[in-house]
């Protein structure tokens, strides 16, 4: 590297990867985890006697119990601690209806459609991709309206006999929001591993007699295990790590996790107990991803091809 | 059988497509319905009002600049830190390498909500430890500045990816050929490896501009009183609804589709001059074997 660009352009790329580094991820995420075990105080009193270290935000998280009950039993649970159980369901079936919805299309992509027309197809699907996020968001909330077509559709059909409160029934608004907004991002990736599968395997499958679930199951799933994982992980993150959706599509039972550190940030001021939060968040999700990723035995690389 | 299912995907596909393109379609028609409420049912009559509204706000203007100069700043920053990264890695090997690459690309399943608050609380701790708290200066306050630097903090590792992609088929013998030919270490940057990253490094700033107008975790917590789009639009959605959104989501679907179209028509040109010009070697190929010359 320094014979080849020499002393000058090797030390600018260095310190441009470290100011990148060190100044906009590792730094501020110490700086994060630092106060995060501070309390919150009125600004004359940082740095004072009772500026010490405690788990004080963190233990907020056991504050304030709700009564639940699920399958039968009823128990008392923190209510951040709900919220955040509740968070991390919910982008599970986020990523698995996604990958449901995502798995049929990428395959067709790979291996059905015509060449000549794959490059329309893939345009076409990248179109709401560039529309910003929270204008499909807020497609969805006047779809979902109460007065809206969606209602008015089904009262037509006659599927339904009054219309449906949908932004009002726990998640489901929050649901809908998030697999239209990721879904691409499962298709892409699950696209991109199916397409990598030699065609011919497939077809020796099926002259063996292969039924065509089989195939699936033990040839092309297989084999595109990297991209579904690379596909699940990127949707659960940003269905976990989503703040617009929930907010524009939830109803008042549904509280994400994203929210209440919103909430701290924002509304109490707290950024001690919001980053004690946030912090909470990251750690969890980065072990329920590293959990995921050994059970299907991917490895971070693998994830951004 | 195999037939039926080939059918059945095809109409998979065309609903996909309805699906995904159906909310926009509801949404953009919304912009022209003359109705307080932005919906398509009841329908109430065209409109072009909403239109005008939208012309007339101006701190919708406002955060439209706005968005434009972040989404700018991301892209410009976002390229140089991220060709320079992916130089870095392409020409570094072992367990360094690995340790580097992994933390580049852990920055993208970061969520959002944590970058925007350590972002804010690292540039204002920083600068309340530098100039005390009262009166820091103008690095070390939330704003819009805060915004660009946390959505660089991973909008670089896309940039990255796409730079690094390209760089896999860059054959370093020419590096060595310059150099041996006693090109400066600046020229052999400037005049060959760059000019092989480039259609890497414009798809990069493309990508980083997109992903910076679409932010809104990031911003949400550094803005400070500053709008983007985004945030703008969310407060709307959230307080106070009208159409002037629907009209300004229908401008942006039409910019996209047009630039959607300009691609489309350019790479179907592109295909047909590749395919012109296989033929044509192929036709002179065969010239020469029919004439016995080759």
């Amino acid at each position: 590297m320094l014979r080849r660009y020499g002393p000058g352009l090797t030390l600018l790329i260095c310190l441009l990867v470290a100011f990148w580094l060190l100044m906009l991820v590792i730094v501020p995420n110490i700086t994060l985890f630092e106060q995060s075990f501070r309390p919150y105080l009125p600004v004359v009193e940082i740095g004072g006697p009772r500026d010490t270290y405690s788990f004080a935000n963190y233990l907020k998280v056991l504050d304030s119990s709700v009564e639940k009950s699920l399958f039968g039993y009823s128990f008392s649970i923190p209510v951040h601690v709900y919220t955040f159980s509740l968070t991390i369901f919910y982008s599970m079936l986020v990523t698995v209806i996604c990958f449901a919805l995502a798995y049929p299309l990428a395959y067709y992509m790979a291996k059905i459609v015509n060449p000549k027309t794959l490059p329309t197809l893939l345009l076409m699907l990248f179109i709401p991709l560039w529309v910003s996020e929270v204008l499909r968001a807020f497609a969805w909330w006047i779809i979902l309206a109460f007065k809206g077509p969606l209602n008015a559709m089904l009262l037509g059909i006659g599927l339904i006999d009054a219309p449906v409160r949908w932004t009002n029934m726990g998640y489901t608004g929050v649901v809908i929001g998030l697999i239209y907004t990721y879904v691409l991002f499962m298709l892409f990736p699950v696209y991109n591993a199916v397409q990598s599968l030699d065609t011919n395997q497939i077809e020796a499958a099926e002259d063996l007699g292969a039924p065509w679930w089989k195939i699936h199951w033990r040839i092309v799933l297989p084999h595109a295990k990297p991209g579904i994982a690379s596909g699940s992980v990127m949707v659960f993150m940003l269905s976990a790590g989503s703040l617009l959706v929930p907010s524009i599509l939830g109803s008042t039972t549904s509280q994400w996790f994203t929210q209440t550190i919103d909430q701290w940030f924002k509304d109490a001021l707290d950024w001690n107990t919001a980053s004690a939060y946030a912090f909470m968040l990251l750690s969890l999700c980065t072990v329920f991803v590293t959990i995921a990723m050994w059970l299907f035995k991917v490895k971070l690389s693998d994830i951004a091809k | 059988m195999h037939k039926l299912r080939q059918n059945l995907s095809h109409l998979y596909t065309v609903l996909f497509l309805c699906y995904l393109i159906a909310p926009l379609v509801v949404m953009s028609g919304a912009a022209f319905n003359d109705s307080k409420l932005p919906s398509i049912v009841p329908w109430k009559g065209w409109t072009g009002r909403w239109f005008v509204d939208l012309w007339n706000d101006d701190r919708m203007l406002m955060a439209f600049a706005n968005t434009l100069w972040v989404a700018a700043a991301v892209a410009v920053i976002s390229v140089i830190i991220g060709t320079a990264a992916a130089i870095l890695i392409n020409s570094i090997s072992g367990r360094v390498r690995t340790v580097l690459y992994s933390m580049m690309i852990a920055t993208i399943l970061i969520p959002g909500v944590v970058i925007g608050i350590s972002t804010m609380i690292m540039w204002t701790k920083l600068g309340g430890a530098l100039f005390g708290p009262e009166g820091k200066p103008f690095p070390f306050v939330p704003g819009l500045h805060l915004s660009v630097l946390g959505q660089v903090s991973y909008i670089a590792a896309m940039v990255m990816l796409l730079v690094l992609a390209r760089l896999q088929s860059f054959d370093p013998g020419l590096e060595e050929a310059a150099l041996d030919l006693g090109a400066s270490h600046g020229q052999v940057m400037r005049r060959i490896l760059l000019p092989h990253l480039y259609p890497a490094i414009f798809a990069g700033g493309a990508v980083a501009f997109f992903q910076s107008i679409e932010n809104f975790n990031v911003t949400q917590f550094t803005r400070g009183g500053a709008d983007t789009l985004t945030v703008y639009v969310f407060s709307k959605v959230r307080s106070g609804i009208t159409p002037t959104i629907n009209a300004l989501a229908f401008l942006l679907i039409c910019v996209t589709l047009v630039l959607a179209v300009i691609y489309e028509i350019n790479r179907r040109r592109r295909a047909r001059i590749e395919a012109a010009r296989e033929a044509e070697a192929r036709r002179a190929e065969e010239m020469a074997e029919v004439t016995g010359v080759a």
